[in-house]
């Protein structure tokens, strides 16, 4: 038996694959600070003995593509987009820092300033904590600055200024819960030449022509290795009947 | 079966979720006090399929593993607390609250109401209340014989007799502000309840504690956006087009395995 069919099996289930990264891709498309992923495709050359003609498909994922998303316009002045690179740091699940691109913030019930999921937000003194406060101004390197509550014009409190980050996108990648990581594990100072912009919002970078086409075409190679896969059977067929032939 | 179908399927439920709430900030363009509210995005959790740097044999590395993403979800629907377009309308029982905090009401259950919603009426015992009927706190009663209604900014409610000519007060609009509006409950009928995301009620006379004051004769309109909510309707039909075409293109590969194997 040839090995043809174990070949168009592995591409197909690669495209499978492929085509599951581009549909979480496109199912959000609509998510703030989402950042797509890349699929690449592989070919596995099996060496022996033999000359090596059976290539297996694997399929990677190379990396994240961190270019920003586009900005909307929301006049929340809880809202903050970080204009070019760079990332906000936030505290994940395990209280330790992670980045992430999601600028909608709110101010809980004790003053911790968090993102919609809940992590609350790191400034370069440590957790963004907010006291009650009458007007909230985010300026273009991240400090924050109230008017307490009850109080005059003249009266204008300094916060903190909101950690912003950024690490060469090589040394980060995209962890299970979306957050962004350090590859190293090693701590991340703060930057200063982030610069965020306040009342937008980053929405998702995904490219979703980019995405509907790549699915669309893995779609139509998959049929094509359905038929190389028939076309193994027919030929499985026709060296079954030779033997009974004979 | 395609993972891919789950996936797209948590994409026609967010899209779906956002359309909802674009439907109701427009059906609510015109009611008096509206917040508006937003949806919010997140990726779902990923699955590690092969993991970057695991050994693909003795002495070599993966070089980049294979990590797949499960879809997104709706994390909140967040209400914009910001303020909408104030309206004269000349209507001595009209207010609106120009800046932070909320017209308190008696609720039928007992607790306490929150609302922006000023346009205010007088019940047939004389006691303010809002469209609904429920009763503001403070209650402040109007007398039968009074002729005009003065509301001033910091809410104090002088009326005139009609017989006598004779001013006299007849109790203060009290407002009650909370650290983080956007965790009140909204019930329905422009009333929020308080939640422990919201935190305790803190009550002050208007323009006093970073209350805004009472404006009498306005009304704040609804804070939706005509412009914005048809621009994300616009993107979001697209969007769950697309992603219901992901699943017709699923489901078409799968049909060419059972059809042609």
């Amino acid at each position: 038996m040839d090995k043809l069919l174990y070949v168009a099996m592995s591409a197909a289930s690669n495209m499978m694959t492929a085509q599951t990264t581009h549909s979480n891709n496109l199912a959000n498309v609509d998510t703030q600070g989402f950042k797509s992923d890349f699929v690449q495709a592989r070919s596995m050359p099996v060496f022996g003995d033999t000359y090596a003609s059976r290539v297996y498909a694997e399929t990677e994922r190379p990396g994240t593509d961190f270019e920003p998303g586009i900005l909307k316009q929301t006049d929340n002045p809880l809202d903050v987009a970080i204009k070019a690179d760079g990332f906000f740091t936030v505290v994940d699940d395990q209280g330790q820092e992670a980045f992430s691109r999601d600028g909608g913030f709110f101010v809980d019930v004790n003053g911790f300033m968090r993102t919609h999921s809940g992590q609350v937000v790191m400034g370069n003194a440590g957790p963004m904590i907010i006291p009650p406060y009458e007007t909230l101004e985010i300026a273009d390197d991240g400090s924050v600055s109230i008017r307490p509550l009850g109080q005059g014009t003249e009266t204008i409190a300094e916060i903190d200024r909101i950690k912003l980050v950024n690490p060469n996108t090589q040394d980060v990648e995209k962890s299970l819960d979306g957050l962004f990581r350090r590859k190293d594990g090693n701590y991340e100072p703060p930057s200063a030449e982030v610069e965020v912009q306040t009342g937008f919002l980053e929405g998702s970078n995904v490219n979703p022509v980019h995405s509907l086409l790549s699915i669309l075409s893995l779609s139509r190679q998959f049929e094509m290795t359905m038929k190389v896969m028939k076309e193994a059977e027919d030929m499985d067929r026709a060296s079954d009947a030779l033997i009974r032939a004979s | 079966m395609h993972p891919s179908l789950w996936i797209s399927k948590t994409g026609l439920a967010a899209q779906d979720t956002k359309m909802n709430v674009i439907s109701n900030n427009l059906a609510n363009v015109g009611t008096t006090g509206f917040k508006k509210e937003r949806a919010v995005f997140n990726d779902l959790l990923y699955q590690i399929k092969r993991q970057p740097g695991a050994a693909s044999s003795q002495d070599t590395n993966l070089p980049s593993g294979l990590q797949q993403g499960t879809g997104v979800r709706t994390v909140a629907t967040q209400k914009m607390h910001s303020m909408g377009n104030l309206q004269i309308t000349e209507n001595p029982l009209d207010v609106a609250v120009n800046g932070r905090g909320f017209i308190q009401v008696a609720m039928p259950d007992g607790t306490t109401g929150y609302t922006r919603d000023g346009a205010l009426q007088v019940d047939e015992t004389g006691q303010i209340v809002t469209a609904t009927g429920y009763v503001v706190q403070p209650a402040v009663s109007i007398p039968a014989t009074a002729a005009t209604i003065t509301i001033a900014e910091d809410g104090v409610i002088t009326v005139v007799d009609g017989a006598t000519g004779l001013a006299s007060q007849a109790g203060q609009v009290q407002l009650a502000d909370f650290i983080n509006p956007a965790g009140l409950q909204a019930i329905g009928g422009n009333l929020f309840r308080e939640t422990t995301a919201s935190g305790a009620p803190t009550t002050s006379n208007p323009g006093l504690n970073g209350m805004g004051a009472v404006l009498q004769g306005t009304l704040e309109n609804s804070n939706v956006s005509v412009v914005e909510e048809l621009v994300d309707m616009i993107s979001t039909q697209r969007a769950y087009e697309m992603n219901s075409k992901v699943i017709s293109t699923v489901d078409q590969m799968l049909s060419t395995i059972s059809q042609n194997l």
